[in-house]
């Protein structure tokens, strides 16, 4: 092997350093977007549709022009914008485009759906706006389940949607299979339906608009984890070049997947800005957030799996059915959770046989987007219930059954057709029953309470390069970043990334990288996220890419930059360009003689105020660029959970008594944030597993329109979790590193389900719904006591 | 037009005189016509506790209150923690060394929900202090740390 070009001293990574984000969020002097207020500057409401599904008559705005504050009101007619519209490229049985209206234009499909945004003074007077505005309705049938949507009369949510399905796909049908069912000695089946739920940031959804004249430009400050996806869908709805649109973005108060999409809300009120020519605030309020923003994870599958008598799986047989909602989310489309389920469901075993059926309905409820996970939660859930199922059948433990059927030899190519790279399945697994056993919860198990002990294994693809989403179809395809560095006169630098951190700290961790590649400290580099007129483009954050590619790329730029330093630096050293190296500490070293150095600065120096005594050929300035894709199937990360809960006989109540994460996330760049990860990951899978459910009524009125109705847990429900870490580090990625924001949310609602099982083992009663029905519970343990 | 009212607040300790619709909110008041954006709002209807501050030292939430109801109190909002020359509290460095924020939206909320809670019962233990932290909504942490740093910080300030 060659000698390094870079010398690392491995201060930074791996390295818990102070966050940097904090000082600023403690302080409450972060910038979120209502923070931000400009002169002159107005306020948004929307108008919102009162009715599921319904032609509109008419709309009248007269009374909202006449109250008093409010300055204007426009309907879809008055602002004539284009619509969103996501597409796939697949042939029309198996995905149906439909276009998303920025205001609704004849149609309502969703009781919130925006119909007029209202602009006033200040923002009271843009509510007492809009409860003045007149909209007939003439009221059609709503679709406001699945099952429904589905059914031979059923009404079309979209008329170009026969049969109210958007997508169908039917994928892998392993030769063969209907024989391995047929012959296998143990067939388990779990029907199971898992309930619609908000990622709920607890801050909404929000933006502040207006019309630079200087900069001819439309400068939109959004929460938004994709700024360059805003760009383009709001260039394109308002007819305008993208240079002359600016999406910068603040301090994020959370996002989840939520803000991952295009929002109608803040396409509406740039365009109301730009149509104004003053500035236009919209910060979305709770019950909005609740009612009309993106939701996720109402899902129905209906899954068989084939067993040997060794408890071996030989087949899997699914069909896997997701209720998008009214419309397909920008830029993923509503494949996104059927797609998601399908290509990966058979998760961290090896499954010889696979058929898989996955299809997005269309019903009049808000749309779906994605969510923290996105279909893996529900599928791992399905996957792990087939196993405890067939160990009960059989009469093998649960957790040896598993072990059974886990890969560990890597690369493992699936029957699902995606290459696995190493991780520690097994390994976890055994931490983690290890982990309970020696601290006696088989022994409390084994007492007079009703307890249970439950686990989760599943893996997580991080870094889904622009090849994985490419065989989604998606049209626009998500999957490289781009990374520009850039080094001042003083010797410091500030690097650009595509990523958007809201909440997972990438100006700290992100700046890890830096300063390891470059050996400078973390004060000397800034990092530069979130403005589309400063970063070339980016894919925003989300499916836990930031660290894996994100990173990459802004380690590839540094590298990049590191070298034109060596190559100015052994110039002026009068030395070989390979006999130089970074010495770790701000500067370049001969690597025979380390005193004869130049620091960073006197290198600016010469590249800038000096720029007559570079070398030959090399240009003036010190900036670099670079880009990272994922050339194969990405990077898992993988993890087991174990959790014992003990049931209230009394209430059906459900308590968490321990909570073990073992996890592998490669190699971690900072632990202390990565365990954040974890335990707000799993706080909200806890949530889906046993609080939270957006439901609605049978006129398709949502019945959860406040925090009273949808229960966001609290400390008195969330438990303490002890997370151990072990490290596979990932071959292509920098650092090693793999992504980490999801997998706790992924493993929770299993764990939690298998746990409540476990302690209704005596009672003959088995349950594969979450959120986990209080009252079920309550009755499976009185139909027990007798 | 909404009829207006004079409003004397006293906020930080420094005393304000403004004329506002009588439905403003108190949160609104801080943030949009005093400029004290630290203090959140999240809900709007006092389940989140993003907005929470201190009135006469007790935490409220400043979405349910108007600020004509306030005329006469101490109020103390996130900015007031900090030292004059910018060193954060105790109780500030406390949430950071122990990652008690990601998005740092809720920390607001909490840091004045935990100075309230501490300065009545600097004795409490850690079980008292997870039932109080139970008072408001934080998305990200999963509350474990946020549990750590009051109690940290608590024995902290029982050992100064």
């Amino acid at each position: 092997m060659s000698e390094p070009r870079f010398r690392r001293d491995g201060a930074w990574i791996g390295a818990s350093v102070p966050r940097r984000e904090d000082p600023r969020l403690v302080a409450g002097r972060g910038r979120f977007v209502d923070d931000i207020a400009l002169p002159g500057m107005l306020h948004a409401q929307f108008v919102r549709s009162s009715v599921a599904h319904g032609r509109i008559v008419a709309v009248d705005l007269d009374e909202v022009r006449a109250v008093p504050g409010v300055v204007a009101a426009f309907s879809a007619a008055d602002l004539g914008l284009g619509d969103i519209t996501a597409l796939l490229d697949r042939p029309p049985h198996e995905f149906v485009p439909t276009a998303m209206p920025v205001l609704a234009r004849d149609t309502v499909r969703f009781v919130g759906e925006p119909v007029a945004i209202v602009i006033a003074r200040d923002p009271y007077a843009a509510e007492d706006g809009v409860e003045a505005a007149l909209v007939e309705y003439e009221e059609l049938p709503p679709v406001v389940s699945d099952t429904a949507a589905l059914a031979d009369d059923a009404p079309l949510v979209h008329a170009e949607a026969p049969r109210n399905t958007l997508v169908d796909v039917s994928l892998f049908a392993t030769e063969g299979i209907d024989d391995v069912f047929a012959e296998a000695p143990c067939v388990v089946r779990v029907q199971t339906k898992t309930g619609r739920q908000n990622a709920l940031p607890l801050e909404t959804r929000g933006v502040v608009a207006h019309w630079d004249d200087r900069d001819e430009q439309l400068l939109v400050q959004t929460n938004t984890q994709i700024p360059h996806q805003v760009r383009t869908v709001l260039a394109g709805c308002a007819g305008l070049a993208e240079k002359q649109v600016r999406v910068t973005v603040p301090d994020m108060g959370g996002g989840f997947g939520q803000k991952c999409v295009v929002g109608r809300e803040e396409i509406a009120a740039s365009a109301a800005a730009l149509r104004l020519r003053r500035p236009v605030k919209w910060i979305e309020d709770r019950r909005d957030a609740l009612t009309a923003a993106f939701l996720a994870r109402e899902q129905r599958y209906d899954v068989r799996a084939a067993f040997d008598a060794e408890g071996h799986i030989l087949g899997l047989d699914a069909d896997v059915v997701c209720d998008m909602g009214a419309y397909s989310c920008y830029p993923f489309t509503a494949g996104i959770e059927p797609l998601m389920a399908s290509a990966e469901m058979p998760s961290v075993y090896r499954v010889p046989a696979y058929r898989v059926r996955g299809r997005a309905v269309t019903t009049n409820k808000a749309p779906t987007g994605p969510y923290r996970g996105v279909s893996r939660p529900q599928y791992v859930m399905v996957m792990e219930r087939l196993m405890e199922r067939a160990a009960r059948e059989l009469g093998v433990d649960p957790v040896e059954i598993r072990r059974r059927n886990l890969i560990t030899v890597f690369p493992y190519t699936g029957v699902n057709g995606i290459t696995y790279d190493p991780g520690s399945y097994r390994e976890s697994l055994d931490l983690c029953e290890q982990v309970l056993r020696d601290e006696g919860w088989y022994d409390v198990r084994d007492s007079d309470r009703v307890i249970g002990i439950g686990y989760s294994c599943f893996s997580e693809r991080t870094g889904y390069g622009s090849g994985a989403f490419a065989q989604r179809k998606m049209q626009v395809v998500p999957g490289f970043d781009i990374s520009e560095i850039r080094m001042d006169v003083s010797g410091t630098v500030s690097v650009t990334t595509g990523t958007m951190s809201h909440g997972q700290s990438h100006e700290t961790t992100m700046a890890q990288i830096v300063a390891d590649r470059l050996g400078l400290d973390l004060a000397q580099v800034k990092i530069v996220q979130g403005d589309t007129d400063r970063i070339t483009y980016g894919w925003g954050s989300f499916a836990s890419r930031s660290i894996t590619i994100g990173g990459s790329a802004v380690a590839a730029a540094s590298e990049k930059l590191g070298d034109q330093l060596r190559e100015i630096a052994a110039h002026l050293l009068d030395a070989d360009v390979d006999s130089v190296e970074l010495d770790g500490a701000g500067g370049v070293r001969l690597r025979d003689d380390p005193e004869r150095r130049l620091s960073f600065a006197e290198l600016a120096d010469v590249a800038y105020l000096r720029a007559h005594l570079l070398p030959k050929g090399v240009g003036p300035g010190l900036t670099a660029t670079a880009s990272f894709d994922v050339a194969g199937d990405g990077t898992f990360s993988n993890a087991t959970h174990g959790v014992v809960v003990e049931l209230d006989p009394g209430t059906g109540g459900v308590e968490i008594l321990r909570y073990v994460c073992v996890e592998d996330c490669g190699v971690a760049i900072h632990p202390q944030i990565v365990e954040g990860q974890c335990r707000g990951g799993i706080a909200q899978g806890i949530a889906g597993a046993l609080f939270e459910q957006i439901t609605y009524d049978a006129a398709g009125q949502p019945l959860a329109p406040s925090l009273m109705e949808y229960k966001v847990p609290t400390a008195a429900e969330i438990p303490d979790v002890a997370i151990h870490h072990l490290e596979t580090p990932c071959a292509f990625t920098a650092n090693g590193a793999k992504g980490a924001g999801e997998g706790g949310t992924i493993g929770a609602p299993a764990a939690v389900l298998g746990a409540v099982n476990d302690a209704l083992r005596d009672t003959g009663v088995e349950l594969d719904d979450t959120p986990i029905a209080r009252e079920a519970v309550f009755r499976a343990l009185e139909a027990h006591r007798g | 037009m909404a009829e207006i009212q004079l409003v004397e607040l006293t906020v930080n300790g420094e005393r304000h005189d403004l004329a506002v619709e009588p439905r403003r909110t108190l949160v609104d008041v801080l943030r949009h016509d005093l400029g004290l954006t630290g203090t959140h709002v999240g809900c709007e209807h006092g389940i989140c506790g993003a907005c929470t501050v201190l009135v006469d030292g007790a935490p409220v939430r400043a979405c349910l209150v108007f600020a004509a109801q306030v005329e006469d109190a101490d109020i103390r909002t996130v900015e007031s923690l900090e030292a004059p020359d910018g060193t954060p509290s105790d109780l500030q460095q406390e949430f950071s060394a122990h990652h008690g924020l990601q998005c740092g939206f809720c920390t607001p909320g909490f840091l004045m929900l935990a100075q309230g809670f501490l300065a009545e019962r600097p004795d409490a233990t850690k079980e008292e202090i997870r039932e109080v932290v139970a008072s408001n909504l934080c998305r990200c942490t999963g509350y474990q740390t946020i549990v750590e740093a009051v109690d940290a910080c608590a024995a902290r300030r029982r050992n100064a």
